[in-house]
């Protein structure tokens, strides 16, 4: 608690400083009504922000356990398709892969026969878990390779198949190695999602640009979507450093 | 006349450039032993890896009972769990009970059930002498024990034959005889086994042939009376001074 404390007391000191009367904190002081209304609505976005997260961070996840799959496998086409998936996705930008799915995958849709709008809210998930995929990938394939070569010969040995190798023999020992870089990766989703808000998506972010065309207060009103996020990351770090000491502590049983 | 286990004929390998094996003949008649032994980098552990497919061999033939082992995938799954394997260093999987290291090849790759698959796993256990340690995690174990778990779980495939590549090399001396111990009774009981190993006075035992090889050749090969007795060659003399000494 005493973390996100501290940024709310500067913000608290920096509204003393207006002798001058260029600032505006009173648009986010609980202490008045109105001020209290203007912080609910910008809260009130935080629901779609961890949602839109969440649900990207679980597609990601499988996704991109699918990706880094045949790019672990013997057959070099297989690891083409992989190579070529990763370096893909990862070069193109969250802003135009986003703006892509949205207006543009509809379209790509339309001509194929298939009627499917694309809300701002999977259009979202959509564009931040694929995106995100071309990272856990790589998270995958680096845990994966991190268990000795020896443990799928062995398995190879006793006549376990490509998929039973990896389902029951690499996967298991790789999972712990894998999990606090996936909740790191967690974190950048959370950040990135604020792009939803430029498709309209009604986010965190969103739900401040809105406040700042009504109030023309952009430092008070960002300020407060900064310590927000900040809030939510912390809480996500602390987690994560708990999720590592426990992994930790099973490693050394 | 008995039957053929594993032969083969012409066996060439590369490592990029480097030719690891030369033209490499063996035959193994079922429930044969054949040590094989050479100075490292011989291409000894080669030979075994590229019978049961953990590499591919470039040219010449390998057969398993008559079928040939082409590097192909559906051939190499085929014979996947026909040859077992023992590694230097035991492979065992760490996240796993020695029950389930056990269990897992027979319950996925043989379908047999749980309740099967355990009662083979200990039966197994016991003829390697740990049947206590069943619920023990491969960690708690000493070198020797995991050795011989390790040996316990090849065996639950039921194998038409047992390569050892350098089983007692990453043991501690006092280990060494247990896990022999059980090698020897294997052979006992008839088991086709091929074994990489520098234990000479196992091979004196237990062996049916003796290979000796360097730099990628079979440089002397025959029975372990001839081999130890009379050795042909100069190489092979002074690989057996060498590891006799001691």
């Amino acid at each position: 608690m005493k973390k996100f404390f501290v940024p709310l007391m500067l913000l608290v000191l920096l509204s003393g400083c207006s002798a001058s009367g260029n600032w505006g904190w009173y648009v986010i002081d609980p202490r008045t009504n109105g001020g209290w209304t203007n912080i609910k609505f910008l809260i009130s976005g935080m629901g779609s922000t961890i949602l839109i997260s969440v649900i990207a961070a679980t597609i990601s996840i499988v996704l991109g356990l699918i990706v880094a799959l045949p790019g672990q496998s013997g057959n070099r086409w297989l690891r083409l398709i992989n190579r070529i998936y990763v370096e893909f996705v990862r070069s193109i930008p969250l802003l135009p892969m986003l703006f892509w799915v949205f207006y543009g995958l509809p379209i790509v849709f339309k001509s194929m026969g298939f009627n499917i709008p694309i809300d701002p809210f999977w259009g979202a998930i959509i564009t931040l878990a694929i995106s995100d995929s071309a990272f856990t990938a790589e998270i995958y394939r680096s845990g994966i390779q991190s268990i000795a070569r020896g443990q799928s010969e062995a398995a190879q040995t006793i006549g376990l198949n490509y998929y039973q190798t990896m389902r029951y023999v690499i996967l298991p020992q790789a999972v712990r190695r894998i999990l606090p870089p996936l909740a790191n990766q967690f974190i950048y989703i959370v950040k990135m999602s604020a792009f939803a808000s430029v498709i309209g998506m009604q986010e965190l972010t969103r739900r401040a640009n809105e406040l700042v065309v009504t109030e023309y207060r952009p430092l008070e009103i960002y300020s407060l979507l900064i310590v927000e996020y900040l809030v939510l990351v912390l809480i996500i770090s602390a987690g994560v450093r708990w999720l590592e000491r426990k992994m930790g502590a099973d490693e050394r049983v | 006349m008995v039957e053929t286990a594993i032969e083969l004929v012409d066996v060439n390998k590369w490592f990029g450039d480097f030719h690891v094996l030369k033209d490499i003949n063996l035959k193994v008649g079922a429930g044969e032993k054949v040590v094989i032994c050479g100075p490292s980098g011989s291409g000894k552990s080669t030979v075994v890896r590229c019978i049961n497919k953990l590499e591919a061999h470039q040219s010449g033939t390998i057969h398993l009972y008559g079928a040939e082992l082409t590097n192909d995938p559906r051939s190499v799954a085929s014979i996947q769990g026909e040859i077992g394997m023992v590694f230097q260093q035991f492979n065992l999987f760490p996240h796993l009970s020695v029950l389930d290291n056990l269990t897992l090849g027979p319950m996925k790759a043989r379908d047999l059930t749980r309740s099967e698959a355990e009662e083979r796993a200990r039966h197994y256990l016991t003829r390697v002498r740990i049947p206590d340690q069943a619920a023990k995690m491969p960690k708690q174990l000493s070198g020797g024990q995991q050795q011989r778990v390790a040996i316990a779980r090849s065996l639950c495939m039921e194998p038409k034959a047992l390569l050892f590549d350098e089983p007692t090399s990453a043991l501690d001396p006092e280990m060494i005889s247990e896990v022999l111990d059980v090698m020897e009774e294997l052979a006992q009981d008839g088991m086709t086994m091929i074994v990489v190993t520098h234990e000479m006075g196992f091979a004196r035992k237990v062996a049916d042939q003796m290979v000796f090889m360097d730099e990628g050749e079979i440089v002397e090969h025959g029975t372990p009376e001839d081999f130890f007795g009379d050795p042909k060659t100069a190489r092979c003399q002074k690989f057996l001074s060498q590891i006799l000494q001691h």
